[in-house]
């Protein structure tokens, strides 16, 4: 086994995801059967390798960069045009701090 | 419109005023809606837009104006790409009544070059997928075989270009997700060098690997369309300053001397039927002049765990965003935020989104972080570095698309590992961000269509359409 179903819930807490008992149960399953093969992974010599973390091509180092001038933002109202709930500009969300 | 009109033919009867722009729009929209109900390849129609920018390129043409390289042709849009004012779900719950406030860079060069947009294209949910039975709204057939996936995740915008409802669309690959369904649906999709087009309005699954790039039915619309699209933009600072070539001046039809390597690792998997017509269109290109070396691209077999680990890493914490605070949807069962947070993405993600994040949160997790996260990191610098010694070589490399041709819808579903072992030719080509792309080299005894991949070196694009367009010259 490479994942527990207790391992899975603690995962699911971390990624902020509510599971049924029969998704946690079939996470269980399929993660452990792709966990297995990534396992592969450990028999490739990376000794030595930098990790790539983005693509790397030839380029002068500032080629990204832009000049610094201020653009007009989004605005609030576009900014908040897709919330489930605004109210005064802002975005509302269910009460944080129990009275 | 009528069928399977190219950029040309559509240009050219503009100019003759055998149509107006307008005319076109109003016909392709009709069109395509008749016929959606047996592909299901649109989720939504964007009339009030076409029309207006029909209109517009019919003005610049009275007017006189160069009205651009894409004036009036009917282009789709995949789902997962920012139209502003106009809905963008991503195939998905979460995001079902999702409307941008802004649009994609790559829309807006392609309206500034008259490009018609008609509608948005399903596809599987945040691009995860290599089916499209991941949407939330349906899977998309294939037009090619209805029983059939249309490949994934841009199943919708390669069937609305074999269909002949848009004359060209545009897609996104991180994985395979152009090349696979433009091979499936018998098309021409072209997976651009990462950084050539701008993400800037692309939803993002996993930035280092996402690229947006276009689907069409010949190697000349594609290349038009990608020129179009293509070139610096300072909204995504992962996009490349280098010059943009025309793409077009390099369709001169000859490969004579043109050095093609071909990595014996593409052909151990694929089915007999796809191999054969590989190598056949192999054999095509040798005879036409160029020459056939044997490579190894030896860091292969590892290259769909590595894929899986990284694209489902970066996943996990860009889709964090849909949490019920600032996209639409919200759980209405909710009494605290951390339940709002959770109930909202338990009861609207998929099962496949939710899988990845739960593997992508996995792998990021103390104690498995150097193991898997990092471990794949190094390895995808081995996988890039085998294209880059194999170009100091050959000047393009030649593989299948995908181990077999379009599968029938069901048949793998309830087997994500082995959905994830056939991306196992197409993650290469994304890990290393190289430009490739799917060019149709035959039908299978079945009638099913299978893909010729080209991969060539970082921003080498016109010499990659030159070799697909010289093929496709010999074979139409």
């Amino acid at each position: 086994m490479k994942i527990t179903e207790k391992e899975v819930r603690y995962v699911a807490d971390l990624a902020n995801l509510k599971l049924s008992e029969l998704e946690i149960a079939q996470v269980a399953h399929n993660l452990d059967e792709i966990l297995a093969h990534m396992d592969r992974l450990g028999e490739i010599n990376t000794d030595g390798v930098e990790p790539m973390a983005q693509v790397l091509y030839d380029a002068p180092e500032t080629a990204t960069l832009r000049d610094d001038v201020p653009r007009p933002p989004l605005g609030n109202d576009a900014a908040l045009a897709n919330a489930p709930l605004a109210g005064a500009g802002y975005f509302k969300v269910p009460r944080v701090i129990e009275r | 419109m009528n069928g399977h009109m190219t950029i040309g033919e559509i240009q050219a009867g503009l100019r003759s005023r055998e149509f107006s722009a307008k005319e076109l729009a109003t016909k392709a929209l009709s069109h395509a809606e008749s016929v959606n109900e047996e592909t299901n390849a649109y989720l939504l129609f964007s009339h009030a837009r076409a029309l207006e920018q029909a209109e517009l390129v019919d003005l610049q043409i009275a007017e006189g104006k160069e009205p651009g390289p894409l004036a009036g042709v009917p282009v789709a849009v995949k789902d997962v790409i920012l139209t502003k004012g106009v809905r963008t779900t991503c195939g998905s719950k979460i995001l079902e009544r999702f409307v941008p406030p802004y649009d994609a860079t790559a829309v807006t060069r392609l309206e500034s070059a008259g490009g018609v947009i008609i509608g948005k294209t399903n596809c599987d949910e945040f691009a995860m997928g290599s089916s499209n039975e991941n949407s939330a709204f349906g899977p998309v057939r294939n037009p090619v075989a209805l029983d059939r996936v249309p490949g994934g995740s841009s199943g919708g915008s390669a069937a609305v270009v074999a269909q002949g409802t848009a004359c060209v669309s545009l897609g996104s690959d991180t994985g395979g997700s152009i090349r696979q369904p433009a091979s499936f649906c018998g098309v021409v999709g072209v997976t651009p060098t990462y950084g050539r087009v701008s993400r800037y309005g692309l939803v993002a699954f996993a930035s280092s690997l996402d690229h947006i790039g276009p689907f069409a039915h010949n190697v000349r619309d594609a290349a038009t369309l990608l020129r179009v699209i293509a070139g610096h933009d300072a909204l995504d600072s992962t996009s490349a300053a280098a010059p943009v070539p025309d793409y077009l001046a390099a369709l001169d039809g000859n490969v004579r001397g043109v050095k093609l390597g071909v990595p014996k690792e593409y052909f151990k998997d694929a089915t007999g039927e796809t191999a054969g017509l590989v190598e056949r269109a192999i054999e095509v290109l040798r005879l036409e002049g160029a020459e056939i070396h044997e490579i190894s691209l030896p860091s292969t077999d590892y290259a769909v765990d590595t894929y899986y680990v990284l694209s489902t890493a970066e996943a996990s914490s860009n889709l964090a965003r849909y949490d019920g605070v600032r996209y639409t949807t919200r759980s209405p069962h909710s009494d605290t935020l951390s339940d709002m947070y959770r109930n909202t993405r338990g009861e609207n993600f998929g099962a496949e989104v939710k899988r990845r994040i739960m593997l992508g949160t996995y792998v990021l997790s103390h104690g498995y972080y150097d193991a898997y996260y990092l471990k794949a990191q190094k390895v995808r610098a081995l996988i890039t570095r085998d294209f880059t010694d194999a170009f100091r070589s050959v000047d393009a490399i030649l593989a299948p698309v995908s181990p077999f041709p379009a599968f029938k819808l069901g048949e793998k579903v309830n087997d994500p590992m082995q959905m994830y072992l056939s991306d196992i030719y197409t993650v290469t080509g994304s890990l290393a961000g190289i430009p490739c792309m799917s060019v149709p080299c035959g039908l299978t005894t079945d009638g099913l269509p299978v893909g010729l991949q080209i991969l060539c070196n970082h921003f080498d694009e016109s010499r990659m359409f030159r070799i697909a367009d010289a093929f496709e010259r010999i074979v139409k």
